[in-house]
This record gives C-alpha cells, structure tokens and sequence, in this order.
C-alpha cells in the first residue's frame, strides 16, 4: 500500500519534481513484494530446511528472483514499445492508470486464488513465481512507475528517433525490473534467512496476515495516484 | 476467509506436537442393520472435565443406510505451503462420507464441537455425475482441495470403471472432478496420503464392492483375489509413475502412513492377511535414487485357538488371525501403532530406524478367542481398530467396529461400540487408562476418531521438523 502513498507528497510538476519519489516508490514496491509470503519467502525456508542448506535457501531465492524478473519484464516491455507512439503517450499513461485500476478492483471482487498455482511442482520454483507476479497483477503494479519514469527522463519527447526512443524506453524497462526485483529480493531474502536462522518455523504463520484486500487496494492506490497526476499535469 | 493463519495449522510436525491438548474427540457411528441414521458423537477429552470420557453432543444425520467409516477436516497444516500461499481458510468443517450410500455429509464444528451441525450434504448422484466414481473413503486436506478416495466406480454394484479419488473445493464442497490423469495398472484402492514438498503420493488396494459390501468372500481370500498392490504417483502431475506388488499372498494392503515430517520419505503399510500361514505383516516403503522401493519389517503370528472359540469363518484354520485393520504413526514418526483385530492386541512398534521396527509395547483387549476385558472389568467387544494418536504422542484412542458386515462374520456375538484410550510413556510402553470407556447408544457401532485441532492420520506439513 505504501508504494502507492509515497506518491502523494510528489508536486504537480511530475516531470522534474517526482523523479526522486518514483524511484522511491520502485524500491518501495520492490520490498513490499519482498516481504509478502505470497510471493514466496517461505519457499525459500522450506527449501533450507529440506536440503539442511543454506545455500539450498539462496539457490531458491535466485529462481525466485529470476521468475519475477520475467514476469515483470514481459509486462512493461509492451509498454516500452508502446512509447513510440509518443502523440499516443497521453492516453497510453491514462490506460495503463485505468488498467491497474481494473486490475486491483477485481481483485478486490474475485477473492478466489487460481488453483492451478498450486500445481506447479515445487522443483519448478522461477515458473512458480513467474506465474504468481502475473496473476496476482504484482507487475502490472509496476507500470505507472514506469512510464512516470519515462516521462521523468523525457523519452516521449517526440524529438528523437524512434530507434534510440525504442532503446532508451527499454533500456529503462530492464533498469525499472533490475532494481524492482533486487528490492524484492533482498526483503524476501533477509525475511527468510532471518526465519530460517533465528526466528524458527512459528514465524511463517505468526507473521502471515491476508493481504488480499491490501494488495488489491495498492493496486488501485497506484493507479489512482497516476491518473491524478497525469490528468493534473495535462492541463 | 480469515485474517490469519487457523491457530491449528502448524508448519512442522513439532510445532503440531507443541500445541494444546485435544479437548473433544469426534467419533462416527454407525447402525450396522441399518434401523437408524448414522451420527457423529462428540466426546469430552478434556482430563479433569465433568463430562470426561461422555458424549457431549451428537449430530443425527437425515437419512439411514450411509455406513459411516472414514472423516477428515476440510482443511488442515497443508494449507501453510508455500506453494498456495494462501493460509486463510479455518479447520472448521468435517467432511463424512457414507461408503454404502455415497452421500457426503459437510458438518460445521463451529463456534463450538458441542453445537456441532449439518453444513450441507452432497447427494450420491453428484459424486456419480461429477467423478463417475463412488463409495468415498478417506479423506486429507491438500493445499488445492479436499482430496476423496473410493472404493468404488460406476454403476450399481461399482464395478464399471475403475475406483479413484477425486477433489473437492474446500470452501464451497463442490465435487470438482476426477484427480488421476494417467492411473497406469490401479485398478483397486483404499487409502492414500502424500510427502507434499516431495510431490508424492502413495495409494493402497483393499478390494472392488462386491467383495466387501456382503461381507468377506472368503473363495476370493483364499484365491488371492483381494488388493495386494501399492502405487506410488507423481501428486502434481497427477500420474502414477510406479506399481509394486507385495506378492499375492499379502491380501488387504490398507492404511499408508508416511513419515510426517517431509524431509523423510519413507512410510509404512499395514497388511491384513498373508494366505500362506495367517500371519498379518507391516511393511516399510521408501524413495531412493527417485525410485521406490518396499519391504516387510515386521510380522505378527496367528494365535492358534480351539474350533469352539472360533466362528464358523475360521474353524477350519484353528486358529485366529491377526489380522492388521489399522496402523497410525505418532507425529515425531518414532511410534507405529498397529492394530490386530483378530487376536485383540494394540501393538506399539519403535520405528525410529523404520527398516526395523521393535516391539516397544502393547496392550490386550478384547479379540476372537482371548476376550481379554478392559482393566476397568468391563467387556471390550471385537477388537482394537481404528486408532488414534493425540498431536502430543501421549494418548492412543481406538475404536472397535472394522466394517458392518465383516463384524458380523469374525465377530458373531455382536460389536456394541466402545472407544477407550492408553497412556504412552516418555519412552514408550502402554496403558490402558481405567477412566476413558466410552459406550454409545444401543445398536451402534464406533468407527474412526477424530481429535479437535488435528491428529496423526490427518496432518500434512510442508517444513521439517529440524
């Protein structure tokens, strides 16, 4: 929810003002996935102590590192080509704020979980996390930050080429992921090592809240937050 | 949908072991003529309560003719994996099949074991229609579903098709479908249970309806025509990946117990009868270098007995069985409980090395021609049979109806139902507590037990113990 507050305080000139606030909020987001159970800390734990590894934990994170890059990846880089269009830029950021909107109210509406997550077999730890991000919208999370991003940086100026606009708007598509995914993965990582050297296994349900209406809310918090900024700076 | 976790699911077996005490044990009943509705009694466990060792609550189901046997929770620890992700459903709902009917009762346990009551029931046709399988028998919780197997597939006399197991949604009970996609060889089944982490099931051979619904058909015993086989299957994917055969002599390879922490992966399986000389054997199963593999660990002799104390089933062996209906084993997966319902014996194994089984302890009651009475002075008619271990391995419980028509045959002279319990040492050994006797109503019968916040024959874990 927090990555959606940080946007708050950000002046109406989104272009300059909020370029500091929105890699915060990309950090933020990163240790906010991190830290939630169900993008999978815990099979991080399980694994250790299955294996009677340490490095059987890491070896975990790192699949689940690598699943959540891809997914994040796979959904901004549409985007990133989408910039090209850059008399379309307007309406790509009004669509993207209504889509994560979308997303997060229904969340809110379909609780259900897909049950076909809990099929994938436990071997296959990066397809697991890979298929969690995207259907729990945990990348779509990501967008308008993104495209804030890009705008920050003046890639829709219009001024430039389409081939270094296309270079420049994916080069900050894997820059936003990298620095997504190493936030989550250091939250997660420190949450696990943590369980699985000190606070023992009564952690994992202790600390374990419903985040479902949460998550759901951050979702449409972020999309809500663009919108009004893009709408404010429209005019 | 709840905020948290359910107190009650536990990451590993030691936490479970850590827990509170058990203070209700539901236990199923059953009107072996059929004459009245079957019904689940909730019984105070609480040591110290007024109403200890007496039912405290009963819940009559609607209709006659169910045969109750096997229950389970709709939810339990499996709900902690990783995997889900999602801990937020409540241990709140038994789900009991009737084996005769195959009609599924769902009974609420909350706000409180004594206001226990029906939540729905899922008619007979559902199960027909959905899974073209019938006869539903055991149940675990899986982190995906409510997981059934039965007996039984389709048609009247369930012998169209092959018996399986299907799922059931563990919030709304709807019957979701078939799970198997690729069965290999099964053709028969019983009981099933799985190593979650390691992705694993294992599933056992009791016999097809026509050879146990009108009692035992002893031609088919004696031609080796019972099940005798164990499957083992890849949980995911839904396939069975191996099939060993005990040897035909071993008939009736019934109750699977793996080890309950998952960093093991082995377990045990308990078979009814060897054809060749009446001996009923344990046998311990285990994955190796990804292939499985198995091997009996333990026997138990028959006990020879004059004609006149024998039924009419068995006066020409001269002697009882002992005939292995149930095993259990504890949640630290150091004691095998292995009941002989012939010979009325309740035998405690050590497995702690589980290629080896010791004989830590044991207690007589009741059986075919020993009739051993309960140390209170009263009779304990049949058998042990099904058993129960609380969270904490300090308590045994057990029942003493195996199957109502297989009653009648080992045991003519009647089966009023009883559930008594013994005290397990720190270090093993087994006493029957003179204080825990319960008697249920006239005409019926007691079956599996059911300890409030989970047991050892319902839990799955998705962490180890270490």
């Amino acid at each position: 929810m927090f990555d959606g507050l940080v946007l708050l305080p950000v002046g109406l000139d989104w272009a300059h003002a909020s370029l500091g606030w929105l890699w915060v909020a990309l950090v933020a987001s990163g240790l906010y996935h991190g830290v939630n159970p169900g993008m999978g800390w815990p099979l991080a734990v399980s694994a250790g102590l299955m294996d009677k590894s340490p490095r059987a934990l890491f070896r975990a994170l790192w699949a689940l590192a690598a699943g959540h890059l891809l997914a994040t990846l796979l959904v901004l880089l549409p985007f990133a080509f989408l910039l090209v269009l850059a008399e379309w830029q307007r309406p790509i950021q009004l669509g993207a704020s209504l889509l994560v909107i979308g997303f997060g109210v229904y969340r809110l509406v379909e609780r259900r979980h897909p049950r076909t997550l809990a099929r994938i077999p436990p071997t296959q730890l990066a397809l697991w996390s890979f298929a969690v991000a995207i259907a729990h919208g945990a990348a779509l999370m990501l967008v308008p930050i993104y495209l804030g991003l890009c705008q920050a940086f003046e890639l829709d100026a219009g001024h430039e080429a389409a081939g270094a606009l296309i270079k420049a708007s994916l080069g900050m598509a894997v820059l936003v992921s990298l620095v997504h995914v190493a936030a989550m993965v250091s939250a997660g990582g420190c949450l696990a090592w943590l369980v699985y050297r000190h606070l023992g296994l009564k952690f994992v349900s202790r600390s374990w809240f419903n985040l479902d209406v949460i998550w759901a809310t951050s979702l449409v918090l972020v999309g809500v937050v663009a919108l009004a900024f893009n709408l404010a700076s429209w005019h | 949908m709840t905020m948290r976790p359910d107190p009650t699911f536990h990451a590993s077996p030691r936490l479970a072991m850590e827990a509170p005490a058990e203070n209700f044990a539901y236990t199923l009943l059953l009107s072996p003529d059929f004459s009245k509705p079957d019904a689940l009694a909730v019984i105070d466990v609480k040591p110290g309560s007024p109403t200890y060792s007496q039912i405290v609550h009963t819940v009559t189901m609607p209709n006659k003719g169910d045969e109750f046997h096997h229950f389970g929770w709709n939810a339990c620890s499996s709900a902690l994996s990783p995997l889900a992700g999602h801990a937020f459903i409540e241990r709140r709902y038994l789900i009991i099949p009737g084996i005769r009917s195959s009609r599924i009762y769902i009974i609420d346990t909350k706000p409180d074991p004594t206001k226990a009551k029906i939540h729905k029931i899922i008619e007979p046709e559902e199960v027909f229609k959905k899974t073209g399988y019938s006869r539903p028998h055991t149940i675990h919780c899986g982190p995906d579903g409510i997981y059934v197997s039965t007996l039984g597939g389709g048609g009247k006399d369930g012998t169209n098709g092959p018996p399986g197991v299907f799922i059931m949604d563990c919030e709304t009970f709807e019957v979701l479908g078939r799970w198997e996609i690729d069965r290999g060889p099964q053709t028969l089944h019983y009981d099933f249970w799985w190593n979650l982490p390691r992705d694993y099931m294992v599933t056992s051979e009791w016999a097809l309806p026509p050879q146990f619904e009108n009692g035992i058909v002893p031609e088919d015993l004696l031609a080796n025509k019972y099940g005798h086989r164990l499957h083992f299957w890849d949980l995911r994917a839904r396939r069975n990946v191996q099939t060993i055969d005990l040897g035909a002599n071993h008939q009736m390879a019934l109750e699977v117990r793996p080890a309950h922490d998952p960093v093991r992966e082995y377990g045990f399986v308990g078979v009814v009868v060897d054809t060749t000389n009446l001996e009923a054997s344990i046998w311990t199963w285990w994955r190796e270098g990804g292939k499985f593999h198995v091997e009996k660990t333990a026997t138990i002799p028959p006990e020879p007995a004059p004609k006149e104390k024998l039924p009419p089933l068995l006066q020409g062996f001269g002697a009882v069985p002992p005939l292995v209906t149930d095993i259990d084993l504890s949640m630290d997966d150091r004691f095998l409980y292995v009941s002989c319902w012939g010979t009325g014996e309740m035998r405690q194994y050590d497995v702690s090395d589980p290629r080896k089984p010791k004989l830590a302890g044991s207690v007589h009651v009741g059986g075919i021609a020993r009739r051993t009475p309960h140390p209170n002075g009263k009779a304990f008619a049949a058998g042990p049979q099904m058993v129960e271990i609380s969270r904490d391995g300090r308590r045994v419980y057990w029942t003493n109806s195996l199957y109502s028509t297989w009653d009648d045959q080992f045991y003519p002279d009647g089966v009023p139902g009883v559930e008594v319990m013994a005290n397990v040492g720190p270090n093993g050994g087994l006493e029957l507590d003179k204080n825990y006797f319960v008697s249920f109503p006239d005409g019926y019968r007691a079956h599996q037990i059911r300890l409030e916040g989970g047991d050892c024959s319902t839990d799955s874990f998705c962490y180890p113990s270490a």
